[in-house]
Order: C-alpha cells, then structure tokens, then sequence
C-alpha cells in the first residue's frame, strides 16, 4: 500500500518537474518563472486544484514517443482569489516550448468547459512557442477547439490572457478573443507572422520586440490593455483586476469592505474646471475623487489616452468609468478612442457592471485620417454600445458636451439613468465661435458684431440650463458633492431591470 | 481705532493680515490681479478689489491702481506685507499725501535704510557695529587691491544696489580682488543699472541673526530678540528659528540695544528687522535694515507672544507700545521651514501648477506639548500661479526646547499632505534629521556644504527603517484581510492571510513574523518585537501609528503588493510578500531605468525663450544649450556632459511640457 502511496508521489514529483532543472534554470535566466511558479502567485496560497497532471501526448511522429512528459506543456486547474474561484492554464516552456499538441488543448477545453459549466473566470497564461509542428494538423484543431470555447465563453465568464513568453501564429487568436490581454515589458511578445517572414514577404527589418512586444501593443496596436514590469507584478495586478470583476454574467459585481465616506465632500472639485475653457484640467483627479479610496484600475491607460477607462468601486461594489481626458487632444472622440471605450462598455454591460461617464467633449476629431479611416462606424461602435447597455448608466457632464459626441457619451436620449452636469457644463450643438460663424456669416467681416453674437450665445447656450429645461439634464449638481449624488445615483439603480427586444444577436457596427 | 484697512498684497502674508484684522474688529479690504480672482485672500477678506492683470507690475506694485482701490474701499490705512510697496518710500509719501495711514515705518526711515551704502553710515554713527570696509566709490581695480589690502583678507566685493548674491564675489588675494572688481563692476551695470561697488571684510563662519524691533511714534523702542536665518539657499532663507541656538545672553543685549539704537536714529515706528553676520567668534556686523514685516516673522510671534502685525496696526493709529523691554522675555523656541512649490529633485526648480491635495497639520497645541502654526494663501484645489513667488506655506513649531521644537516639526511635516506639484517638503525634512542642524552649528554655507550635489532624497537609517518596514507589514496584513473579505467567496474555502512576510524597502529585505490581535499586531522583525497600533485603513493616504510607543507618521500611496511610504524626506518604494512570493521575486530581473542621457528634457513647463545650439554642433559640458522661461524665471539649461547635438526638437516660442524632449544627443 505505500509503495502505491509513494509511487503517486513520485509520479506527482516528476511531473512538477515539467522539462527539467536545466530546462527551469533557463527558464528564469530569461527572466520567467515556471508555469506552476506563475500559478502559485496568481491563486491564493495553497488553492490550486490540478487537473490532468498525467496527460501525454499522443504522437508517433518524428520519433515523439521516446518523449512523453506528464503534462505534456501546460498546466491546468482551479483555485482560489481572495477565495473566490477561477479556473487556469498555464502553459510550460520548458516542455516542448510550451507548444500546443492535442492533448494540451484537450487539457485547456476541459477547464474551460467546467469554467462555463460552473460560472468561473478563465486565467490563461500563456508562453508557447506554437503549434506543435509534429503533430500537424490535430494541432491546429486543438487550437480552434480553444477559439471556440473562447468564443462561447465570452459574455458569459470574463475571460483573462496573460502573455509571459512567446505568443505567435494561430495561438494569437485565443487571446485576441478574450476580455483582457496583458503582457510582461521585455519578455513577451505576440505577433501573427514573426520577424523572420515578414522579412521575408515584405522586405521589412523589424525585431520581435517592436513587432509585437508589450509597448507596441498597449500603445500602438491597443491588441494589449496593460504591461507590467516581470511575473511577479503582472500577477500580483491580474489579482486586483479579478477583484472587480463578477465570476460570471449571473452575478453582480463583488462587493468588498470599504473605508471611505459615501458622502466625501470634495471641495476643490469646485476649482477643477480653469476659467479660460482652452485650458486642460486632469481629468483623473476627478476620477481619483469620486472612487472608494481613490483606487483606479486602468484599463488601455497607454492608448488613446483622449479617453480613460478603467474600474473604480463605489460603496465597495465595482463601476466602470469612462471619461474623456482633456489634456490629450482636448478629450476629443476619435476612431482610437471610441473603439477603445465601445469595447469596454460592451464588457461592463456584459457583466452587470454599472457604468460612470464623465464627459468634457469638444466632438469628434475632423480630418481626412479620421473620414478615411472609418470614423462614422468607429464612432457608432461607442454610441451602439451605451445604446444597448441595460446596466445602470450616470452621466456627469463636467465641460463641454457638443455635437454628436453629446449624445454618444450616454446621454439620457441613450436611456441614461441619471445625466447629471456640473455647473461648468455647456451643452450646445458646438462652440460659441464655431457657431456664431455659421450663424452670423454675413457678420464675420466685423469684429465688434461677431463678438457680441459670441457672448449673446455663450449667455444661451454655454450652460446646462437649456439642457435642463427640457429635462436632459436630470440635475445640476455641484461639483464637491459628486462622489455623494453618484453613490446614492447607482444606490437607487441596484433594482434595476431593463431588457432589450428578443433578437439572436444584434449587429453593432463591427 | 481704523474701521477698515486695505492690505497692498497677496498670498499668505495677506491672510496673515487679515486674521489680526479681523481679531481686532478690523474691516479688510483685499486687492486682486486676474490670476487671484480665486485666492484665499480675496475669500478671506470683507471686501476685494481687482486691480489688473497677473503680473505685479501691473498690478500689485503700480501705485495708482492701489490708491485707486483705496478711495473706492474708503480703507483709512494700508498694510503693504513683504515685498511689492513695502519698501517703496514713493508708496508711503503718496498715502501720507491722501491722509491714509500707512502701516509700517515713516517714508524716511525707508530711504534711509533702502541703500546700503547710506544704511551702513548712518548705523556707524548710531554706534551700531558694521563690517570693516570701503564705503567710498571706487575708480579702478587698483584702488579695489589698494582697499583690499588695507581691509585685511579675505575682502566681499559687492554691488551697492546688489541683491539675492548678484554682483558679489569674495576675493583672497589682490589677483582675486582685481577680477573680482571688474566682474562685480560689469554685473551691477547690467543687473541694476548701477555699477556703484563697494568692499568689506568677508566673515567667516558667517550665521545670519537678525534683531526684530518694534516702535512707535512717542519715541517708544524696544528689540524682540533674535531670529537666526542660517539656512538658505542661494541666499534665500529656508529654515529660520528664534531664538538663536549660537547666542548667549550678552551678544543678545549688545545686537539689541544697538538695533533699537538704529531705528531711533532713523525716527523708525513699526515692525522693523535689522540684520547682522556674526561670525563664529560671535562678532556681529550691521547688515541691512529691513522697514517692513519679515517673512521669518512669526517664529518671533511664538517665542514672545506679540501678535507683530497688532502691534505694527497699533502705533499707526498712533498707541504706543504697551511692554517695555523688561517684559519680553523668551518662552520656549520657535522653527520655520517655508515650503515652495520647488522641485528639491530637480533643482529646486520651480514646479507651478494646481494643488490636487492640500492637507496641512492641525494648528495649535500638539498633543505632545507644542504649537503649530501654518501661515499660507492656498488651498486644496488652488493654483500655484507662475506669476508670483511659488510660496505654499510658512510651517512654524514651537516647543519648550529647541530639540522638541525640532521633533514637532518633523512630525508636522510627515503629517503635511501636498499633492500636484513637486515641493521642497521632503528637503526641509532632511534638514530637520540633519545631524548638523540638530546641533545647532550652522553657518549661511549649510545648504552648499551639505549639499553640494543637490539634493537626491534621503537614506534613511537603519533604526528608522525598520521601524517603517513593521509599520507597512501591519498595514499590509490588515489591506490583505480586507481583500480576503470580497464576496462571492466560496464558504469554508475562503483565503487565510498569513503572519510571515518579508519587507522590502531602500534596497533592503527585512523577514517579518506577526501576531495580531483586534487592537493591532506584533510584530518581530530583526530578532525584536514591536507593539504596533493604529487607526488606519486601506486607502487612508495618512497613517498615524504608534511602533514600540513612539509615534510614526507615514504618507501611504498605492503600489503593487505594497506602498509608497513617504517619511523624514524620505521617498520609499516598499514592497510587502510572503516569504515564498518574495523567493520567487529574487529571480526576477533587474530593470534599468531608460537611459535619457541622450536627450535634454524640460524640467518644468515652461516657454522656450532662446535656443543657443544648433544639430551638428559640439558642446561643452556645462555650456547654455537653451533658456525655458517659467514663473518669470528664465532658466539656462546646460549640457551635463560633453557631446554633440543630434536634433533639436524645440524652438522660440514653443511652450513644452515637463520632461518633453528638447534636444537629442549624439
């Protein structure tokens, strides 16, 4: 009977071992930790539950039956964060390079399935060098069996890739379809085709890391939400990032003890907005305001910085924030921005996670870049998503509210649940100068008469007032008690129901 | 008594008006430029008045637009503050002329002091002891040596209009005196169209202790002691405290009698401040009279209990002094740090911009026996204008000792929140851990001295260290509980949050064990136990706690798996992780910062006035690559190394950010 005890034990140490002490040794020289060491930091100590240990590839191929590692590349399992559940994987470069084979996504569906099945998120960790060549095509059906439960998971569990190694080819697309993608600075890289045949197609120099590493993707490319500094961090991040998020669609967001005063009075929000309306002001000062604690977890912070998403708690319990950034282009929409936030409102209303929009919008960027790029979908993208959203939506408008960009930035035509506007606010179809050009064209020859027309229509509309008179306005509020009005706004909402019309699914803008 | 005074000024020091003003059941009438339309002191006061455009000089110093603003308020006297008209003998005449009173000395007594070389004559014959030297013009650089020499080495070659350490050199030999009098010449014609100079004895050792006075106008003097003004940088006072800790009774009484003498000879009644150099053997010399309320002012206020600025309102409505000089003794002792909006890691440069947080200490008795006290013109969500001096505030403790007077202080700093912009708060708190400092022997060369690299924050000692590293233990302990709290949990499987971790900050891993209880935790750290407790909870951005029964006063910010903790001047990255977690950190790897070496950034916001090199050309280390304008400053940056200008990226007129890149080296 002990030796039987034993012997699990010694199959249980082998396989820990994945590819090696020399191989593990490598491992961390490149500055990585093992796949296990990755999961022991992600998961609450000692919570890890493994699934299919002993799984070994099936290859013949290529001489691949000499080598059966237990495992065979990843590591999969459940446990606890902040002892709520998740489910894992975490790919083992130091076994084939981490390289998907049937059986390593045999074991990736398994997890993903129950996942599904028990209402968990999905953790993905990934460090793989690719298909598992010797196995041809099953490895490429192993693949599309993960892109397919990717894809009916979506909505329905938040689903998170981490990229801590190579992550190229086909296996991109796993990641590209979940909710969240972040990457280790100086150790990860994702790309479809590498630098070796883009050299060779195209004719392009380029090396791996500006191809396709953590900064051209959180800054140029948006494929990325975050980087962080090694493992360790990026973890000790995904942790407070799952401590936002509801496990699944079923539940509300979590709530966790809070420290802070619903009705923190603010006063020098009361000075945020400058006089002169050229000048920027930070608009995350008032983000950090009106959160619990000042806590912010920026999502997509390096891209299209013109608008900032992210998640706060309110009362303990999480809200996304949108918020145009008026110190980059003047907050502005454009196509960057409005992609980047229709995505984020598509997760939040996916997830039951009310949304806080804070709006200074002088419109949309002009230009032919803009016109030729698509900016009329691009744009539409961020308007169809507030549209369709039933979560509860606040609105504050701080600054400016013109044009169309008014009514994208959920207004209450969009079923805003409470528009709120600071006193600061000028709602108007567009600026005082902008419009008195086309209104007084005639005029524009003397300066004296346009100047009165300017402030003719800056005493008109340069206000929330006329917006408020015809109720888009729900309540003028002063800018120290936002954090209060917003906290008991979403306080009123926790009954909230509203469903759109039955349809198979709808046909936003892609 | 007047029913209604106007003060000519901004910023604190017209909100330390206004509060004696309004103690007395004075009216106040404030005065405004565009760029204050949302300042304290127009809040502050009864009344306000705009009086132009930001910059001063059209506004705050342009007479007109003061009288102006006094006719329309009917104010019956004006308190003119520091700086702008205070000293402005053309201001006084012209109120004396529209019958209102001016708070502060006679016109003549303002001329009389406001040149150097009359203020040092009439105080010789006033029998106040003056530093050996030249007071005549002088022709040539020879006639310079010639009175050099006579005067005995080393000699201060100085401009008669000079200020702020413009147009003086020291010289220790004839060669020296001959450059050191043409340079001198050349700078005072272009600094102050005045190339008028003069020479004396240069002191060693030299400590900066001035003599506050106080008369009126029935002939009444009497001196309120000393202030020494030791700590400045460039001369510019940072630190000042009263009393002196270099002074014994005797200089004391001499320094005094001859500052009243002083004044009584120039028919001085107010506030006034006659400073001396004394030098280590405790010699004293006249410097320079100053006819106006002094910044460093309410250190004196502390040690003797005079309300300064009541007394000054008193006698110009005519009262005479009510204590003789008998009555004012010393009680205790006082220390001021001024906080500017000056970035200490970038060369004190000046850093304008909004104050996104504002917290100052809680003013009055401490509950350890002191006083604080917080002169300042902001506020949480005000603006540190570019048009003015970059004033936050003027700190001051006061406790029975010089030593416990210096431990209020540190502890008031820690305490003191200032977000938004960078700030000299960490440098003066380095000052007050100073060994030197503590011990009292200081000279004016305790900044260059001590600092002469700048300043780059500070080490902390051990003993502190550790004391910070069970602080943020404990307080990690209680930030992870509260994460282990979330719901959605699953039942009977929840987290447990453990009692080992390891601590790492300033470079150092410290391994720490804990036992908590609902009170606080112990916690053993470097083989001892600390008692810790504390009210704080996550977020709070102000941890008081109290660590093996000493108090500990933390600035907490956010940070993966930790905190930044700031304390004592010093910046810390602290990092809290279970000993298995902190393993497998050791095997992560070492990251540099990017090297930016090559590239000259903007250290401030700022107006690009002049570009002085072009791509392609070689530079010299510390030659001027290209003037930023900000605050009015117009600040040279130089090259740190030699090289080779590969771009520039900026040019005249162009207003950069800070850190935005101007020009790339090679």
């Amino acid at each position: 009977m002990k030796d039987i005890l034993q012997e699990l034990e010694s199959r249980r140490e082998t396989a820990r071992m994945g590819g090696g002490t020399r191989r593990i040794e490598a491992q961390h020289a490149k500055g990585k930790l093992t796949a296990r060491e990755r999961i022991e930091l992600l998961l609450d100590e000692g919570s890890f539950e493994e699934f299919d240990m002993f799984v070994a590839h099936r290859c013949t191929d290529f001489g691949m039956q000499e080598s059966r590692p237990a495992g065979d590349g990843v590591v999969t399992g459940w446990g606890t964060i902040n002892g709520r559940m998740v489910y894992v994987y975490s790919q083992d470069f130091t076994v084939f390079g981490g390289s998907l084979s049937e059986t390593h996504a045999q074991k990736i569906c398994k997890i993903m399935d129950m996942a599904l099945q028990n209402g968990a998120p999905v953790i993905g960790i990934n460090d793989s060098g690719g298909a598992r060549i010797q196995e041809g095509v099953a490895s490429l059906a192993g693949y599309a069996e993960v892109f397919q439960r990717n894809i009916l998971a979506s909505g329905v569990v938040p689903q998170i890739s981490v990229i801590m190694g190579p992550c190229a080819g086909g296996a991109v697309y796993s990641p590209a379809i979940t909710d969240f993608i972040f990457m280790v600075k100086d150790s990860s890289y994702m790309f479809v085709t590498g630098p070796d045949v883009v050299k060779t197609v195209t004719n392009e120099i380029v090396t791996a890391e500006e191809l396709g590493g953590a900064s051209t993707h959180t800054r140029k490319s948006s494929v990325a939400d975050g980087a962080f500094e090694n493992d360790v961090e990026a973890l000790a991040e995904i942790r407070r990032l799952v401590d936002f998020l509801p496990l699944n669609n079923r539940q509300k967001p979590p709530v966790r003890p809070f420290f802070d005063d619903v009705a923190r009075v603010e006063d020098s929000l009361d000075t945020l907005i400058p006089d002169n309306p050229n000048t920027p002001y930070d608009m995350k000062e008032l983000i950090h305001k009106i959160a619990d604690e000042g806590d912010f977890y920026e999502i997509q912070a390096e891209y299209a910085k013109n608008i900032i998403t992210g998640f706060v708690r309110l009362e303990g319990s999480t809200v996304g924030i949108v918020a145009n950034q008026p110190t980059i282009l003047a907050g502005c929409l454009d196509i960057d921005a409005s992609r980047k936030a229709a995505r984020f409102v598509r997760f939040c209303d996916a997830f039951e996670i009310p949304i806080l929009t804070l709006v200074d919008v002088p419109g949309f960027l002009p230009g032919t870049s803009q016109e030729y790029g698509g900016v009329i979908k691009h744009g539409a993208k961020l308007l169809f998503a507030y549209g369709e959203a039933t979560v509860p939506k606040v609105t504050v408008i701080t600054r400016k509210a013109y044009g169309g960009a008014y009514d994208v930035m959920a207004s209450k035509h969009l079923r805003g649940d409470f528009n709120y506007a600071w006193p600061t606010a000028e709602i108007a179809v567009m600026g005082a100068k902008g419009a008195v050009e086309i209104l007084y064209r005639s005029e524009l020859g003397d300066k004296d008469k346009i100047a009165a027309r300017t402030k003719d229509y800056e005493d008109r509309f340069a206000n929330p007032f006329v917006a408020a008179e015809k109720g888009f306005i729900d309540e003028v509020i002063m800018p120290h008690s936002t954090r209060r009005r917003v906290c008991r706004a979403f306080a009123s909402l926790r009954g909230k129901q509203l469903q759109n019309p039955w349809k198979k699914h709808d046909n936003i803008p892609l | 008594m007047f029913k209604k005074i106007l003060i000519a000024n901004r910023g604190e020091i017209a909100c330390r008006v206004i509060k004696t003003a309004r103690k007395m059941g004075i009216q106040t009438v404030a005065v405004y430029s565009d760029a204050d339309r949302n300042a304290l002191h127009v809040s502050m006061a009864d009344e306000a008045i705009h009086i132009g455009p930001p910059p001063a000089n059209q506004s705050y110093i342009v007479i007109d637009k003061i009288m102006a603003a006094i006719k329309e308020s009917g104010a019956e006297a004006v308190h003119p503050g520091y700086g702008f008209l205070s000293e402005n003998p053309k201001f006084a005449e012209a109120l004396e002329k529209a019958g209102v009173a001016f708070i502060g000395p006679p016109a003549k007594s303002i001329e009389a002091m406001g040149d150097k070389i009359t203020s040092k004559k009439i105080a010789q014959e006033a029998g106040v002891s003056t530093v050996p030297g030249y007071m005549g013009l002088i022709g040539d650089a020879e006639e310079a040596v010639k009175i050099s020499q006579e005067i005995g080495y080393p000699v201060m070659i100085k401009a008669s209009a000079g200020g702020g350490g413009k147009g003086m050199r020291i010289a220790w030999n004839d060669t020296e005196a001959r450059e050191g009098f043409q340079s001198s010449k050349n700078e005072a014609a272009n600094s102050f169209g005045d190339d008028r100079i003069f020479i004396e004895k240069f002191v060693t050792q030299p400590r900066h202790i001035e003599i506050q006075v106080l008369c009126d106008k029935h002939g009444n003097g009497v001196y309120l002691h000393e202030r020494e003004c030791s700590i400045q940088r460039r001369n510019q006072k940072v630190v000042e405290e009263a009393p002196s800790p270099f002074l014994d009774e005797a200089t004391r009484k001499a320094m005094g009698e001859q500052a009243v003498a002083l004044a009584k000879a120039v028919g001085y009644a107010s506030a006034g401040t006659v400073e001396f150099i004394v030098d280590g053997a405790r010699n004293f010399y006249f410097l320079e009279m100053n006819t106006r309320l002094q910044v460093e002012h309410p250190v004196t206020e502390l040690i003797t209990g005079v309300d300064l600025v009541e007394q000054m309102i008193r006698v110009a409505n005519g009262e005479a002094l009510p204590f003789k000089q008998e009555d004012l003794t010393i009680n205790g002792w006082a220390i001021e740090n001024r906080l500017y909006a000056e970035d200490p890691y970038r060369n004190f440069l000046p850093s304008i911009g909004r104050l996104s947080r504002y917290r100052p200490p809680v003013e009055g008795d401490t509950e350890t026996g002191g006083i604080v006290r917080n002169d300042t013109g902001v506020y949480e969500g005000g603006e540190i204008s570019m048009y003015y001096d970059p004033m936050i505030a003027k700190l001051c403790t006061w406790a029975p000792t010089r030593a416990q007077a210096i431990e209020e202080m540190r502890v008031a700093l820690d305490t003191f929140e200032v977000e938004g912009i960078g700030h000299n708060l960490p440098f003066v708190a380095a000052v007050m851990d100073h060994p030197r400092f503590v011990s009292g022997a200081i000279t004016t060369a305790f900044i260059a001295e001590e600092y002469p690299d700048g300043f780059s924050g500070v080490e902390l000692p051990r003993e502190a260290l550790v004391r910070v590293a069970a602080a943020a233990a404990a307080m990690h302990r209680v930030t992870e509980i509260r994460r282990s709290r979330i719901s959605g949990r699953m039942n009977n499987h929840e987290r447990h949050v453990g009692t080992d971790w390891v601590v790492t900050l300033q470079g150092q891993e410290f391994p720490v064990a804990m036992t908590a209880d609902r009170a606080g935790a112990d916690v053993t750290i470097e083989g001892k136990t600390l008692r810790i407790e504390s009210d704080w909870t996550p977020g709070d951005p102000l941890a008081r706690l109290t660590v093996g029964g000493a108090l500990l006063v933390l600035k907490v910010g956010k940070r993966t798996q930790g905190f930044r903790l700031r304390f004592r001047g010093a910046d810390l990255q602290v990092t809290i992780r279970t000993p298995r977690q902190a393993e497998l950190a050791r095997l992560m790897p070492e990251k540099l910062p990017p090297d930016t070496s090559k590239f000259l950034l903007c250290p401030m916001p700022g107006l690009i006035v002049k570009v002085n090199v072009a791509a392609g050309d070689e530079v010299q280390e510390g030659q001027a690559l290209c003037t930023v304008e900000a605050m009015k400053m117009e600040n040279i940056l130089r090259a740190e190394r030699k090289g080779i200008v590969k771009k520039v990226n900026a040019s005249a007129g162009d207003s950069l950010a800070v850190d935005e890149v101007i020009m790339e080296f090679e």
